[in-house]
């Protein structure tokens, strides 16, 4: 187990240092800082203001040198005036600059980000929070749901109800969310329809989520999703259906519910429980449409303001975190299937 | 809810039908039309008897017994005739009435326990649950039921074994726990559809040792579904022979087994090896052509293409309808059946000769592979573990003798094949062929010479042929490797000649493997093992995928063709029967030791090694003349990770307190040496081994 999880640690651990490393190289890139510079003194400034503001902010020493600092390696750089140190990397919020401070990753500095002015540690926590708000509901919607579904349709092969459910779960997950976000606010949210059951835009549920402002985005994501696991579900149920035991269990005189329940359910389970996992990292997807579509400021629409104005340090650490809750669920997702599946627990 | 389980008026007396089916037929439907797979189908089980239902694989055993348990698919429907079970109706039967009768009243015990259990549900709840569900009791109750009729079933350790998962026991166990579960509730009729086909010989017999057992001590039923013959004999009371789709012949089991009076019961036991057969005096007979598709049939006669008694204009005129013959109930569908002279002995076409053992091909001398594995669960790394797969083997094989390797599954005989072969090198010991050592080369580095002369036959013909290529193509392409023939024209000319020999058309090397049948598939696969003219050819089990009635063909085929090209055969088996027949030599392997190596006369008389005895014992003998000694041996075969003590065999063996002082426990047995060439690997005395009788023998009548 230990070893299992050390391993898992080494994975993350190599997998954030290559994708930040990326990152950092593609933010960096000459053309990129040099928006950064004109979007903080101006686009009417010459070549050389613009290189003298990067040398004076930090931006000039060599890329590798600054994702050292990023990282925590190096000393974060100081830019000294007449001997005096006026600004550097490892600002305290009071103002005084230490030189030769470590600064980085390692120490818990996230760094600060350029568009909004804060730390970036204080962004990714708020707007983490607010994601982690709509995908709790997402899931509440979405796994019931699929299941519910596939497991209904599944249960009997071929049969009206199966290919009913089975149609719309196909019409679900090829319908993406760009579509059928602005479909929905269309029906449900203007005058085009009339309908005005709910409201268009989710940015009041960042502070009080009601019925109202946050089933549309909600629902949104997890009927993209609910289509996928339905079929999932529904696959691995037809497969269990025909196996060997549940013949027995019928032969047993077991009723057809109580097969369904006691001997299907289970095995039909392992199958998607993956699937269901593997939905988390994909979620960080449709949430940045979703959360921009309907104005909802989470990860997903700090991501997107992060790499609409070349924010460095803020895009590095929304990467970072992806990349703990892309392997996170991984992890859960293993050792979830080993709980339901007792021929992979070592006896 | 009605309790018919304990009304006395529908208790059924001893002798009475039980389970009664007239006239059925069955037929599955396609979308495009119906094929029968049962037709005008009648039988009857009397109370406390059990009834044999035989026949090859295709002719419609499984579909009547899921027939009687209603439960056809949703491809399957019943056309015509009626099953009553003690007077009642299941054809007609409510979903409700028939839920009731299911599991309390009929139950079943199907081929493969591993896929009949579900594996995310511990044992226990499995068997709690029948009579939780039939008579409402309560969990304690069933779970105290569950574990007195697991001790019935003679488990190990009864409690462990409930809170299991059926992963967690081996398949004898997971068999033990299918009965079990299918006398949770007592029924009046069992099922029993070819319930050890998927188990060893010595299991096999255990298990059939236990349902002959209960059956006795619950009063039960019993439908017993079978292809072999023997196992037959040695559970029912009477028997019905089926051939595509149609009862042929049925009547008390004694009677059918010595007065045949259908073509096809005759055939099918001219077909497998019986004692007294000899390839070279008494050769098998196999039965012509194939078993016809359910879409195929012929007019009249099922049987007619394939019988030798069959008159154009009688047997295909109309069809055919059950006879009365002289006997207890005994029927044969078979209008000749009071022309034919059953007991004229069958015509021997040719006399072969046995042909000269010549020099030693292949010696094995101290042979040892042991695997390195770790078993490192998902979570967690486990300790490196050493599979003990063959200890010591030392053996000779010569030019055009039959070796015969034993034993079941586990005791290393298919490692030993893969050391031969070359995918595996041998961790101590040498391998010789012609004098060339080989062990130690694994089959990349082999020279094409070397790789053509050991070829392999193996187990399944249905995965061996690669399916998007044509046979002909196939066995070009092992030409090909082995370096044989100039230029193409020429490997297609030899390829043809590979056809010839195998007595396949030649119009077969176009056909892809999906269009053979089973028997020609294998034939394909000897094609492409003799391809480059082996010396030495090891045959994987070769027909024991076979149906009964092309297994002897086949096996016909393998001697012939080694007769003729006076090539080593190492016959890798665990049926004695088909051993005894072709064998020249017999080796008996047991947890990757030899136990006993011999001329197959000196393997299958006394003295033995008890693993031998035991084996002999085991193996069902499909002839009322023979009488066999009863030797049931506990247990399944140890691991090979954590082998026992001593002698491989002490935890199972009956003669072990006859050896003083533990020595079996302590020490490896020696190889004892009775007559030059005939070894046995044992701590009893020579007094003890000449006390032994024959396991087998002819009774006097």
């Amino acid at each position: 187990m230990i070893r299992f999880l050390l391993s898992r640690l080494l994975t993350l651990l190599v997998t954030t240092f290559a994708l930040t490393f990326i990152v950092f190289f593609l933010t960096n890139l000459e053309p990129s800082l040099e928006k950064i510079a004109k979007s903080e003194i101006g686009t009417r400034v010459s070549d050389a203001e613009v290189e003298s503001w990067l040398d004076r902010n930090g931006y000039g020493e060599p890329m590798l040198v600054r994702y050292g600092e990023w990282l925590g390696v190096v000393p974060g750089w100081t830019h000294t005036v007449d001997g005096e140190v006026v600004a550097g990397r490892c600002e305290a919020p009071a103002g005084a600059v230490e030189a030769g401070a470590f600064c980085g990753i390692m120490q818990g500095d996230w760094g600060w980000s350029t568009v909004f002015r804060r730390d970036v540690a204080e962004i990714i926590g708020r707007s983490l929070a607010l994601t982690g708000k709509l995908m709790f509901w997402v899931m509440m919607v979405m796994v019931p749901g699929a299941l519910i579904l596939g497991v209904l349709a599944g249960m009997r092969e071929g049969s009206k109800l199966d290919r009913s459910l089975s149609t719309v779960s196909i019409l679900t997950t090829a319908t993406p969310e760009y579509v059928s976000g602005v479909v929905f606010i269309a029906v449900f949210a203007s005058t085009a329809v009339g309908l005005r059951w709910f409201n268009g835009s989710a940015t009041s549920a960042m502070e009080d989520a009601t019925f109202e402002n946050f089933t549309l985005p909600v629902l949104t994501i997890a009927l993209y999703g609910m289509g996928y696991i339905a079929r999932m579900t529904r696959a691995s149920m037809t497969e269990v259906m025909t196996a060997q035991y549940i013949r027995t269990a019928r032969l047993k005189g077991v009723s057809f519910p109580m097969i369904v329940l006691r001997h299907a359910l289970r095995n039909a389970l392992i199958a998607p429980f993956t699937v269901i996992m593997l939905q988390f990292p994909w979620l960080l997807n449709g949430v940045v449409i979703v959360e921009t579509l309907f104005n909802y400021k989470g990860f997903g629409w700090t991501l997107v303001q992060a790499a609409g104005n070349n924010d460095i340090e803020l895009l590095l650490g929304v990467s970072v975190v992806s990349v703990v809750v892309v392997l996170l669920t991984q992890l859960i997702s293993d050792i979830g299937y080993v709980y339901l599946n007792p021929r992979i627990r070592v006896s | 809810m009605t309790d018919t389980a304990t009304d006395p008026a529908l208790e059924v007396a001893p002798g009475e039908p039980i389970l009664e089916i007239r006239n059925l037929s069955i037929s599955f439907f396609t979308r495009t039309r119906e094929i029968p797979a049962v037709m005008d189908f009648s039988a009857t089980v009397r109370a406390g008897e059990a009834l044999g239902l035989v026949g090859e694989s295709g002719c419609g055993k499984s579909t009547v017994a899921l027939g009687v348990m209603q439960d056809l698919g949703v491809n399957g429907r019943i056309t015509g005739g009626s099953i009553k079970f003690r007077g009642e109706e299941l054809t007609t039967m409510s979903p409700a009435r028939l839920r009731e009768i299911r599991g309390r009243d009929i139950a079943m015990i199907y081929q493969e326990p591993m896929a009949s259990l579900n594996p995310a549900l511990k044992i226990d709840r499995q068997l709690m649950e029948v009579p939780m569900i039939h008579e409402g009791i309560s969990a304690e109750e069933a779970r105290a039921r569950a574990l007195e009729v697991v001790r019935d079933v003679r488990l190990p350790d009864p409690e462990r074994i409930l809170d299991a998962y059926p992963h967690q026991l081996s398949g004898g166990q997971q068999q033990r726990i299918v009965i079990a579960m299918a006398l949770m509730s007592k029924p009046a009729l069992l099922i029993l559809d070819e319930p050890t086909t998927a188990l060893d010989v010595t299991v096999e017999a255990a298990v059939i040792d236990l349902v002959r057992e209960l059956g006795v001590k619950y009063g039960t039923s019993m439908l017993f579904i079978s292809h072999n013959l023997g196992l037959v004999l040695e559970t029912c009371d009477r028997i019905c022979v089926m051939y595509s789709g149609e009862a042929v012949e049925r009547g008390r089991i004694g009677e059918v087994f010595d007065e045949m009076r259908h073509p096809y019961t005759q055939a099918l036991f001219r077909a497998i090896p019986l004692p007294g057969a000899d390839k070279a005096t008494r050769p098998l007979i196999a039965i012509p052509g194939n078993f016809p598709l359910p879409d195929e049939r012929p007019p009249g006669c099922n049987f007619g293409p394939r019988c030798d008694y069959f008159q154009q204009g009688r047997c295909d005129a109309q069809p055919i309808p059950m006879i009365e013959v002289p006997g207890d109930g005994h029927e044969a569908r078979c209008i000749r059946t009071n022309e034919i002279d059953w007991d004229a002995p069958p015509e021997v076409s040719d006399h072969r000769e046995s042909t000269e053992i010549g020099e030693v091909v292949l010696k094995v001398d101290g042979l040892q592979k042991y695997y390195q594995v770790s078993r490192p669960g998902l979570l967690g790394g486990g300790e490196a573990q050493v599979v003990k797969a063959n200890e010591t083997l030392s053996f000779e094989a010569h030019e055009s003798e039959t070796l015969a390797i034993v034993g079941e599954s586990g005791c290393g005989k298919s490692t030993l094949a893969k050391v031969l072969m070359g995918l595996e090198t041998a961790t101590a010991g040498g391998v010789e062929l012609d004098g060339r050592a080989v062990g130690d080369v694994p089959i990349e580095k082999r020279d094409t010479r070397t790789v053509a002369d050991v070829q392999m036959v193996f187990q399944n013909p249905f995965d061996t042929l690669n399916p998007s290529m044509t046979v002909g193509r196939q066995i070009i392409r092992a030409l090909e490797i082995f370096g044989v023939g100039d230029s193409p024209r020429d490997r297609k000319r030899r390829m043809l000649e590979l056809l010839d020999l195998v007595k396949l058309p030649r119009e077969f090397a176009t056909r892809m493997p999906r269009q053979l049948s089973g028997g020609q598939k294998q034939r394909v696969g000897i094609a492409r093992a003799f391809a480059g003219g082996a010396r030495i050819v090891v045959a994987d089990e070769p027909v024991s995928a076979l149906d009964v009635s092309v297994q002897a063909a086949v096996t016909d085929l393998l001697m012939e063709i080694q007769r003729e090209q006076k090539t080593t055969l190492l016959f890798i088996s665990h049926d004695l029967s088909i051993v005894r027949y072709l064998a020249d030599r017999v080796m008996v392997m047991y947890l990757g030791h030899v136990v006993e190596i011999g001329t197959a006369r000196e393997v299958f008389a006394p003295p033995y090694h008890p693993y031998t005895e035991a084996l002999l014992s085991a193996v069902p003998i499909a002839d009322t003349h023979i009488e066999k000694k009863h030797i049931v041996l506990e247990g399944d075969v140890p691991s090979a990770m954590n082998p026992p003590s001593g002698c491989p065999f002490q935890t199972r063996c009956r003669w072990k307190s006859r050896v003083p002082d533990d020595l079996c426990e302590r020490e490896v047995p020696p190889m004892v040496e009775f007559a030059p060439g005939h070894k046995v690997k044992c701590h009893l005395s020579q007094e003890e081994f000449a006390s032994m009788e024959p396991v087998i023998t002819l009774a006097e009548n």
